[in-house]
Order: C-alpha cells, then structure tokens, then sequence
C-alpha cells in the first residue's frame, strides 16, 4: 500500500485525514470502510444498505396488503396510501434491486474475471456514497411534513410518476421536488457503475480470458452496464424537465401552454422499458451461474444464452409503447410495438429452455442456492407469460390499470429477480463472510417464500381479471374481490416471515456457521479458486485461463461418455500464472484509500436541498462538490486511474 | 485442454486505455442526453401558443459569429494536444489558455444572447419555445462551462510543470470532451437556429 503522501501535497484537509487515513490503510476501524475503494467492501456496503432498504419497502408493502385486507379497513388514509404507494415502488426498483444487482457486480466481477479491482475503485466508491446519499434524501421526504400527526411528506405520484399528477397543481408540497431530484441522484450512481463495469469487464480481464470464456454472469452485467450508461440520460433528461416545470415554472407538463403530458409518459417508458431488463438481467446472469453448478454440467447453449442476452438488450428498446398502448397513440403505432413485444419474448423463451436443458440429466444438489434459482426459472415464467398477454393490444386494454399488471410485474421482479438475488447470497455470500447458511433454515426460507409469494401474487391476477384496479386505496364489499384480497395478504405476511427466517439464518451463520472453505459447491469459475473470505488484492497470482469454466477444468476431466472425472490429486494446484509477485501479497501494488468520493457524493443530496428551500445551498452542495473533485483529481492514486 | 494451448495470449482487453474508453462510454452516454433535449425541442416547435418565436428573436449573423467562435476553439484544442505530443509545453499552455478564452468568448455570447430574449419577453415559463430553448442551449452552455473549468485547471496544474509529454492522455481526454459539446453546437446550430420552419 502507498502510505507516503508526495511533497506536492499542500491541502489542510488532508493533512486533518491523515491520522484516519492510516486506519484505512490499514485496514482496520470505521474509517478503513468510510475511504475503502476496495469491490469486495463497497459490495458489502451495497449489499447492506440495499438490504436495509429492502426491509423499508418492505414494510411499506406490509402497509399497504394490511391497508387491502378487507374492504375499508380504514389503516391508512387515501393521501397516506398513495404516498406510501409511491415510495414502495420507487424504493424496490431503485433502492432495492438496481442496488443489489450492483453489490453482486461489485463483489463478482473482478474476482470472475481474474481481476485485482475494478477499473476505477474510487469512482466505484463514489457510485455506492451517491446511491446511499440518492437512497436517503428520497426517504427524507416522509419526514417534511409532520408526520407523527399521520402527515406524510413522500410523493404521492406513483412510482411512474405521470404527468399531470406531478405538477404542482396536482401534487403541491415537496414530494415529487423529492422524488424527482432523488431518482436524478441515483441515475449518477447507476451511470458510473455502468461506465465503471464496462470498462472493467471490457479491459481488466486475466490472460486468456476472451469474451467467449466470460461467464455468464459477466456477460449480464456488461449487457446491463450499457442499458445503464444509455438508459439513465434519458430519464436525467426528463427529471430536468419535471424539475424544471416544478421549480422554474416551464412548459413541458403543461397543457395551458401547450405542452403534451403525454411526452413524460414516452420518456419514462423509453428510459423504463431498458430499466425493466436493467433489473432482470443480473438476476440472469446470477441464475445461469448457479444451475451449472449445481447440475454438476456446463450451461447448456451458452452462445445462445449469451447472445439472447446481447439481443434483449437491443430489443428493450423498442417495447416503451407497450406500456402505453391505452394513450390512443393508434392502431398503427400498437400494433407496431404489439409485434416488437412478442418478439422479445423469444430471446427470453430462449434463455428459460437453455436453463432447463442445463438441468436436463445433470446430477442435481438441490442445497439453497439451487432451489432458489429454480424456483426463479419457474416464477419468472409465469411472469413472461402473463407478460405476453399485455403485448396483445385488445387484450391489454383489458388489463391496463388491473390487479393483473400488479400480479405480472410482481412475477417478474419479486419471483424473478429478487429470487435470483437470494440464490446468489446463498451462492456467493460465503465466499466474502467464510461462513455457510445453514441449508435447513435456507430450505425453511425458499419453502415459505415461495408459498407466501404465490399466495401474495396470484390471486392479484383473479382480482385484476375481475376488474380491480391498481393504486386505489381501498374498495367497496361485494365486487368478489375480497377473498382475493384477503389471500393477498396473508401471503404478505408469509414472505414477510420467510425474510425474518433468512435474517435469523445469515446472523446464525456469521457466528456458528460451518466453515466454507475456498470451493463449498465445487464450483467452476475463478472466484472459487481464491480463499474465502478473498484477500484485499484477491489473486496472489493473477491466473491464466485456458477454457470456459477454468475452474473445474483444472479439477475434472472428460471420460468417453463426456461424464467428469477428477483429475489426479495434486495437479488440481497448478494455477499457471505470472510468477513475479511475492507470496501473501507483498508487492502488490493496490488502489490508495481516499475520502473525495464521499466528499464528492455529499455534494449532490446538498444542492438539491438547496434547489427545493434555499438557493445558498445550492452553491455550499457545488463548493462541496467541487472540493471532492478537486481533491480525487489531484491525489495520487497507486495505479493508473483519473476522476 | 490441448486445443487452448497459448490462448494465454488471446486479446483480453480493448487496448485503449481505461480512462480513454471511460471518455468514449461518457461521451456515448451525452448523446442520449442531448439526444432527448433536441427531441424535446423538435417536438415542440410551432407548439407555443404565445409569442415571442423563434422567428422574432434570433439574430443568426451574431450567432453564426459565436458558433465560429466555438468551432475555432477546437482548432486551438487541437493544437495544445498536437504542442504536448511533441513536448512542447509551452505550446499546450498558450493553446489550452487560447481554447478555454474562446470558450469563455461563446459563454459570453450565450449570456448576452439570453439577456437579449429575455428583453424582448421571452422566459422559461412564457412559451413551449421559451421552455425548450432556454433548457436545451443552457444545458449546453453549463457543459461549455465545465469544459471550460477543466481546461483552466490543466492550464494552472501545467503552470507547476505537472504535464509533460508522458501526461498528454490528459489533454486528449479534455479535448475529446471538448471536441464533443462543439459537435454538439453544430447539431444545435443547425437544428435550432437555422432550419426554422
């Protein structure tokens, strides 16, 4: 580690850090988090702040079904449900699932691709610090009201927030001016781990690691890298337009001066629609790591699991209209994007039979990992199908603003995505804390997930068929929604205990949990070559690879009928590799800590306080964050990197 | 795996630099960006339904004057990256200083241009085109503007003497930037300024 400051060096502020800055360097105390730019801790850090953030929108959630129970249960007002409505949504697709896709990249990809760090580990250390700034300014808003007088601050416009419910005519007070400049914020996280992991992905690769040896995992994140880094602009743009209509009195909104509410709805959808796959893809990549492993096969199709990725991407661009096809944008136009809409639905069939081919004659460990990874394929399935139902216009305009929406996007992002990131924190967890889940209290978990979510989902399809729509916050007996709803509930609560069950597991494990060992799953890809938990610089030697799955290539070999057959004891170790470091890591050159990127970060929740009460505050958030510039520009960093 | 001998020597990195690519990525990013405010303007156009137009307010020979202006900075850019390729830093100063006035010279143009408009009655919140213009051409004047920080800070960091032929990735990446908001301009110019229906 360099731990001498240059003479060059004249700043008072570094000089107050240096004792801190000593604790980072050694790796020791709050402060060796506070200015860490090393993957694996800002992963843990995302991890842990998308998870706290996951119990929020939890709870709202919990609010919301106890709210639905029984017709006019009178729990939460109509101002309050709408607004607890909002910031459920917002907080999972934004705070939860964008971010927990983004702890896995952070923990995997370097160690999947035979890297030390990622690209730039200070700009990575600035996306987490903007993200968490992003996640609590949106939370904040709760509180601009008084709210232990049941006066909620949050916005109240959905999580789609369409114009004219975002205006201030519709919506005064400041809960959109929150949401709206919170979701900016977090679009400059998303942007600079986007550019971060394509670079990483697309340079930092170990010798012999082509494309075509990447794992998949590493494919899915490249893809969603450059959803992200294309999708984010343009939902910046039109938050600036939002922004702009509410704090400057502009016209984009406006239907007095001519401007089309419609316009916000194509914006968002052309940013949304990517983001759909943004937040699908990873739990992909995640699941077509696990199947191999536990089918003790390769994947099966590869190429087309890799190129079905490639063209979803592309495709997502093409589908906004789908979501607006009641908007009365004509039947060409509906027909044109009904088409585009199933065909994407094929790459995603595609993926789906290449999973179940990866099953098809393996030898399958069904430990947790695997059976949440299944449990994905089969839900996210029911989801895809039911989303093929919406690309048929006629037979969405029957579904638009139903239950049934609620029920299809539930699937896809609860049964497919958050299931996928509970496989890979059973999968890939141990490999950063040492410890094992336990496998009984992991089965315990799936089990009622899996049955909490079905009871939970499902009958939102029944109740939306029969007519009830989203976002109201309650209903009148007698319409034959009330047993559904009931149900909806009750099964609210059941995931809710399964989480309890899975936080009871992970503390159990972190204190009495078994070992893990370097490779718990007999795994295939390099991160299982490395100990558990993996040294700061991660591979003493940076390995060389030779084939896709380098891993269990150097454990197994083939006999005749192709079944794997370890190879001799011993030669298992040979890690070929540059041999010029030091054992233990003496020698390795590693990332400096720093403390810009969170001065950096500070900067952007500042101005936008400043924005909505007082413009003086807006130029202390640019003096802050020009300080954290400044500082990261003109500070040494051990390896070639710049701001 | 006999057939995957040597393959340690296959291509596993683009061979740009890192904080190239990084620029390229950026760059690519900006014109979704842009891409969707020019949307937003086009959309727009012929929408107001109250004056001031576009029509009554542009004076294209000034404008055309300050896009000249723009145009020639990246000329000066890329004689400060061709001067440090060299060696030469002396150069790269008075070239970078040359850029980042220019750049300084169309601010000036812009803000005089914006007072302009607002005198004659056209604001954020009078019209579509008062809305669309001010947000689309200000957001490009705040990236002129940051351009224009960055080469201000090379040119002092130069000053120390830390920029040397060695460090020219920096000048590159500056100039790349800058070379983009002019690109940028040109689209605006055309679009906004000259094509008036």
């Amino acid at each position: 580690m360099a731990t001498e400051w240059p003479q060059t060096r004249k700043s008072g502020l570094a000089d107050a850090l240096r004792g801190a800055r000593e604790m980072a360097d050694q790796h020791y105390g709050i402060w060796s988090w506070i200015a860490t730019v090393d993957h694996k801790r800002i992963g843990i850090m995302y991890g842990v702040t998308a998870f706290i953030f996951f119990l929020t929108g939890g709870i709202e959630a919990l609010l919301l079904r106890t709210q639905l129970i029984v017709p006019h249960a009178g729990i939460l007002d109509a101002d309050q449900y709408n607004r607890i409505l909002t910031m459920h949504g917002t907080t999972m697709v934004f705070l939860v699932i964008m971010p927990l896709s983004a702890t896995f990249f952070n923990l995997m990809i370097p160690l999947m691709i035979g890297a030390r760090d990622v690209a730039f580990p200070r700009l990575n250390a600035f996306s987490y610090w903007v993200f968490l700034a992003g996640g609590i300014f949106l939370n904040v808003s709760f509180f601009t009201k008084n709210v232990f007088s049941g006066e909620l601050g949050a916005p109240d416009c959905g999580w789609t927030c369409y114009s004219t419910l975002s205006s201030k005519a519709f919506s005064p007070g400041h809960g959109v001016d929150f949401w709206a400049l919170g979701v900016q914020i977090l679009g400059i996280a998303s942007l600079a781990s986007g550019f971060n992991f394509i670079v990483t992905i697309l340079n930092m690769r170990a010798p012999g690691m082509t494309l075509f040896r990447m794992p998949l995992f590493v494919w899915m994140t490249l893809v969603t890298s450059f959803l992200l880094i294309f999708a984010m602009p343009v939902i910046a743009v039109a938050l600036f337009e939002l922004i702009f209509d509410r704090l400057f009195n502009a016209n984009f909104f406006n239907p007095d001066k001519g401007g089309n509410p419609l316009l916000w709805q194509h914006m968002f959808w052309l940013f949304g629609h990517p983001e759909v796959y943004i937040l699908i893809l990873p739990a992909m990549g995640i699941v077509s790591e696990i199947l191999p492993t536990f089918s003790r096969k390769p994947l099966f199709g590869y190429p087309f699991v890799v190129f079905s990725g490639i063209a979803i991407g592309f495709m997502s661009w093409g589908v906004w209209v789908h979501h607006m096809y009641t908007t009365g944008l004509g039947t060409v136009a509906n027909s044109a994007f009904g088409i585009s809409t199933i065909l994407i639905g094929v790459p995603t069939g595609v993926k789906v039979l290449n999973w179940m081919a990866t099953l098809w004659g393996g030898s399958l460990n069904l430990k947790a990992p695997m059976m949440f990874a299944v449990g994905f394929v089969a839900m996210f399935t029911i989801g895809g199908l039911s989303g093929v139902t919406h690309s048929v216009v006629p037979s969405d305009y029957q579904q638009q603003d139903t239950y049934y929406v609620v029920a299809h996007f539930h699937y896809v992002l609860f049964g497919g995505a958050i299931f996928a990131l509970f496989a890979g924190f059973y999968y890939w967890v141990p490999k950063f804390t040492g410890k094992l889940l336990d496998d009984r209290l992991g089965q315990i978990h799936f089990w009622l997930m899996l049955i909490g979510f079905n009871l939970t989902f499902f009958p939102m399809h029944i109740s939306g068929l029969l007519g009830m729509p989203r976002r109201i916050s309650t209903y009148s007996e007698g319409q034959g929604w009330d047993f559904w709803n009931l149900l909806s509930t009750i099964g609210a609560f059941t995931i809710a205990t399964s989480i309890l069950v899975f936080i009871i597991n992970f503390i159990y494990s972190l204190r009495r949990g078994e070992a893990a060992g370097h490779d718990p799953w007999d795994g295939r890809t390099l991160e299982w070559t490395i100990p558990s938990p993996p040294p700061h610089y991660n591979f003493e030697k940076i390995p060389v690879v030779h084939a896709r799955d380098p891993f269990w290539h150097e454990k197994y070999t083939e006999d005749a009928e192709g079944r794997p057959i370890p190879v001799v004891a011993g030669a298992a170790n040979g890690h070929e590799g540059e041999a010029h470091e030091d054992p233990g890591g003496h020698g390795i050159h590693m990332p400096s800590p720093s403390y810009f990127p969170l001065i950096a970060a500070l900067g952007f929740p500042i101005m936008a306080t400043g924005l909505i009460y007082d413009y003086a505050l807006v130029a202390v958030g640019a003096a802050v964050l020009f300080v954290g510039i400044y500082g990261w520009a003109l500070e040494p960093a051990t390896e070639g990197e710049e701001a | 795996m006999a057939q995957a001998v040597g393959t340690a020597h296959l291509e596993t990195s683009t061979g740009l630099d890192n904080r190239k690519l990084l620029m390229w990525l950026f760059l690519g990013s900006e014109c979704l960006f842009f891409g969707s405010l020019i949307a937003a303007y086009l959309l727009y156009r012929d929408r107001s339904v109250t004056g001031p137009y576009p029509g009554d307010l542009f004076d294209i020979p000034f404008t055309s004057v300050s896009a000249f202006v723009l145009l020639m900075s990246s000329v000066s850019m890329v004689l400060a990256l061709a001067a440090i390729q060299r060696g030469n830093v002396r150069g790269m100063q008075i070239w970078l200083f040359t850029t980042a006035t220019l750049g300084l010279l169309f601010l000036s143009g812009q803000a005089f241009e914006f007072t302009e408009f607002n005198h004659e009655g056209l604001s954020l919140s009078t019209n579509l085109f008062g809305t669309t213009f001010f947000v689309l051409t200000g957001f490009h004047g705040a990236h002129v503007t940051i351009g224009v920080l960055i080469l201000l800070s090379l040119f002092t960091v130069s000053l120390q003497g830390r920029i040397q032929q060695k460090d020219s990735l920096n000048i590159e990446l500056a100039g790349l930037y800058w070379h983009f908001v002019d690109i940028v301009w040109i689209v605006i110019f055309t679009l906004v300024y000259l094509i008036q229906p």
